[in-house]
């Protein structure tokens, strides 16, 4: 049978064929939708874990007791799981685990564009890497094989393009039906990773990679198929796609084996043609091992590290470089040259908005962390002043507060990237006598990467009702003093409890409560302007609403045009009509 | 199987169903005997932002991103989003544009303005040998719900390709919610007719 499937869609529809029991992540674009499709086969237990560590050693416990495990992650998610990831590869499993990173070259949703090929290299584990929607479902049931048959976890490494993109694919059988699985393996001197015995593993470990690139030379993923012998090209993942809509004519070695690489087959193959191309996206990963093997090969002498390398990117490199013959291509001139950028917005209703335009007015230094809310760095707002990891924004008030900076200090966290990286640093602030406010924007969902449940939510992925961790027990069970709970909609005592927070001689967490739009729909009818009394004095803009438009009546004093709503947007959260001077903006009869 | 190639690029708003919309092209696709390819842009262009799909049938693709210059029908689902995509199209291609405007932030908050429509058109058809444009989000709103318009510019696309209709119902039917099954029927057969 065939389907149509996104790449995601094909990594889970592969995790049942693989016969994968039990599947963990934090969600994470690209790699969101993995975990949501998986939920959809009910032979797989499925959690949204509170972050990629834990995630990556539940899988880990999965795998010791005997059942296969995948653990899906986003590729700055693979730095937080990284430390447990490396522990499995010197202990290797009962049963097959593979994690999947998904990498964003291009940085459409992230922080950095690292290129997650590097640790493999650094964890001494293979790598797989699919170019397509078939290639996913396929390479994670030969992942789970390739980890029984080496002991050893298995990363699978896709781009927001394999992971996004969707195309055709061929569905294989239903999995075995899963064993009995017997009492836990209790072979210290293989998994607990104790110096003494951790050192003798290394030996193996360094083995296995010896034993993996002979492995890596038959294995049937690592193709050459031969063209034009004037030119050939290495690639792997989507960019081998690109590669061949570009060069149709050239030979090709395509890996789907990233690491550990088949040296005598990339030697028969660079031996085989007269001019080799190494096209990778992001960082010189094969091609510097290639090099290292004493072959002479152009790859990022050409093709830059940065941004996705699209085939049209490839296509102009080529020509300008004399690969492929030059084509003249010349775009009509547009009469309508300066377009006007779509940024995203917060949504109408959003509850952030008026912690952001509170904290634009009162001009304070924010540290800012990640999800829908680092939207109120953009313009109206300005109002996020750093930004780099999740959870960060603790850690770095908290240094700021030991910096003695003329001015009070503060900074805004969500729900789920409290739970996910923020307990600790907030412990941090508590035990270290640390002085600021911490923002938790609690919209009661993990709201950027689609709504995911987190430990403040009473269900959980598979849809199971859970007890939901109240945020303000826990912050005041972790030590702090000052806490305050405001309704994120009420203007008025925001403003009031951040001039409390910010004065207060200590750590202070304030709790801007309000639901995603997403999660608890209940719109009102849309706000009206009474035009008479609006004069265009434009407040109500610096809230930032996409429901808040201009109309063409305009101050006859100022020229400035008065406001308007959109009725299709506004859902009636009341923050302008609270933010309005003049009393202009109004609830419907 | 067919020997053509078709390549297509939806361009919308966030919210507007541009990815419901070449989910539905790409299914098509399939059903029709091609080789099927898309890929969509999401992550934070969900929150109101640009959003673009790249569709393509042929009788083998490789590349699901398509190049400038390269594309045969681009569908612009909004004015300032068709024009944003204008690069991608090939001259002797044909735009399809929904006539829907929605102002970004940028043009609210008075500090840029939105083109002129009439300047817009000007410019499709500088860069296309053909163009059309398409009543579908007030064929919707007539329809009674502005969001089945995506389908309504889809019924259209459908004519202009020549396509046999039962495949795009069966597709359409498949992918929409049950619930707005027969809205979303209605709306392809309205879109078919807004094309002579």
């Amino acid at each position: 049978m065939k389907a149509l499937l996104s790449g995601n869609e094909a990594i889970a529809r592969g995790a049942y064929e693989a016969g994968i029991e039990v599947a963990t992540g934090y969600p994470g674009t690209p790699s969101s939708e993995i975990l949501q499709n998986v939920a959809t086969y009910k032979t797989i237990y499925s959690e949204w874990s509170v972050n990629e560590k834990v995630a990556m050693d539940a899988a880990a416990g999965a795998a010791y007791s005997g059942r296969r495990a995948l653990v899906t992650t986003k590729q700055v998610g693979m730095n937080v799981l990284s430390d447990s990831l490396f522990y499995t590869a010197y202990t290797g499993l009962e049963a097959g685990l593979v994690v999947l990173t998904a990498d964003d070259p291009g940085m459409f949703s992230s922080q950095n564009e690292q290129d997650n090929r590097h640790y493999a290299k650094l964890g001494k584990f293979p790598m797989l890497e699919p170019a397509d929607s078939q290639e996913c479902k396929d390479f994670i049931v030969r992942g789970i094989e390739i980890s029984e048959q080496f002991d050893t976890p298995v990363v699978v490494r896709t781009t927001m393009r394999t992971s996004h993109s969707k195309s055709v694919v061929e569905l294989g059988g239903d999995p075995a039906q899963a064993s009995e699985v017997g009492p836990f393996t209790r072979n210290m001197q293989k998994y607990n990773c104790m110096c003494l015995w951790s050192k003798k593993r290394h030996p193996i470990l360094e083995q296995r990679l010896l034993d993996l690139a002979e492995f890596a030379e038959t294995y049937p993923d690592n193709v050459i198929s031969w063209g034009d012998r004037d030119m050939g090209i290495i690639a792997s993942g989507v960019v081998y796609e690109y590669a061949r809509q570009v060069f149709p004519k050239a030979s090709f070695l395509k890996l789907g084996m990233v690491y550990p690489l088949p040296k005598k087959m990339i030697k028969a193959f660079a031996d085989g043609v007269k001019k080799l191309l190494v096209i990778e996206e992001l960082d010189p990963f094969i091609e510097e091992q290639i090099r290292a093997m004493g072959i002479d090969a152009i790859g990022k002498a050409l093709f830059p590290p940065c941004d996705e390398l699209l085939p049209q990117t490839l296509q102009k490199i080529a020509r300008e470089s004399g690969l492929l013959p030059p084509v003249e291509k010349t775009l009509p001139a547009l009469d309508t040259p300066d377009l006007p950028g779509r940024s995203p917005v917060l949504c109408a209703g959003c509850p952030h908005r008026s912690t952001f335009y509170l904290l634009n007015k009162m001009k304070l230094p924010v540290a800012g962390d990640i999800g829908c809310y680092n939207l109120g760095t953009l313009p109206p707002f300005n109002a996020q002043h750093t930004m780099g990891s999740m959870g960060a924004s603790i850690g770095v008030l908290h240094g700021m507060g030991k910096s003695n900076l003329p001015e009070p200090a503060v900074c805004t966290i969500g729900d789920g990237t409290f739970f996910h990286a923020g307990i600790p640093p907030l412990l941090n602030m508590v035990h270290n006598h640390g002085k600021g406010t911490v923002i938790i924007m609690d919209n009661c969902t993990t709201a950027m990467t689609g709504h995911q449940d987190h430990p403040g939510n009473n269900y959980t992925l598979m849809g199971k009702p859970t007890k939901e961790v109240d945020i303000e027990t826990l912050v005041r069970a972790l030590g702090v003093e000052k806490v305050m709970r405001v309704d994120a909609f009420d203007v008025k005592a925001m403003g009031k409890a951040l001039k409390e927070c910010t004065a207060y001689d200590g750590t202070a967490v304030l709790i801007a409560q309000g639901p995603c739009i997403f999660v608890s729909r209940n719109p009102q009818p849309a706000y009206i302007v009474d035009a008479e009394k609006c004069v265009a004095c434009g407040t109500c803009a610096k809230a930032g609403c996409p429901a808040t438009i201009k109309i063409d009546e305009v101050n006859p004093k100022t020229k400035m045009k008065k406001a308007g709503i959109d009725p299709v947007l506004c859902i009636g959260c009341d923050i302008c009509r609270q933010v309005c001077p003049t009393g202009a903006i109004q609830k419907p009869e | 199987m067919s020997e053509d190639t078709y390549k297509f690029l939806i361009a919308g708003v966030g919210g507007q169903g541009t990815v419901l919309a070449s989910d539905i092209l790409a299914e098509v696709g399939i059903r029709l005997g091609y080789d099927t390819k898309k890929s969509d842009i999401l992550g934070l262009a969900v929150r109101g932002g640009s959003v673009v799909s790249h569709v393509q049938w042929a009788p083998k693709v490789h590349s699901p991103v398509l190049d400038e210059y390269d594309v045969d029908y681009l569908i612009g689902f909004e004015w300032l989003e068709t024009l944003r995509r204008l690069s991608y199209i090939k001259p002797d291609g044909f735009i399809l544009a929904n006539d829907c405007r929605i102002d970004p932030m940028t043009v609210t908050s008075g500090d840029a303005n939105y083109p002129d429509k009439d300047r817009m058109l000007a410019d499709f058809k500088n860069a296309a040998q053909q163009v059309q444009t398409i009543a579908g989000t007030r064929t919707a709103l007539d329809l009674g719900n502005v969001l089945c318009f995506n389908i309504v510019v889809l019924g259209g696309l459908s004519k202009i390709l020549g396509n046999e209709p039962d495949i795009w119902r069966a597709v359409i039917e498949d992918r929409v919610p049950t619930k707005v099954a027969d809205l979303n029927l209605t709306a392809y057969e309205k879109g078919r007719e807004l094309i002579n």
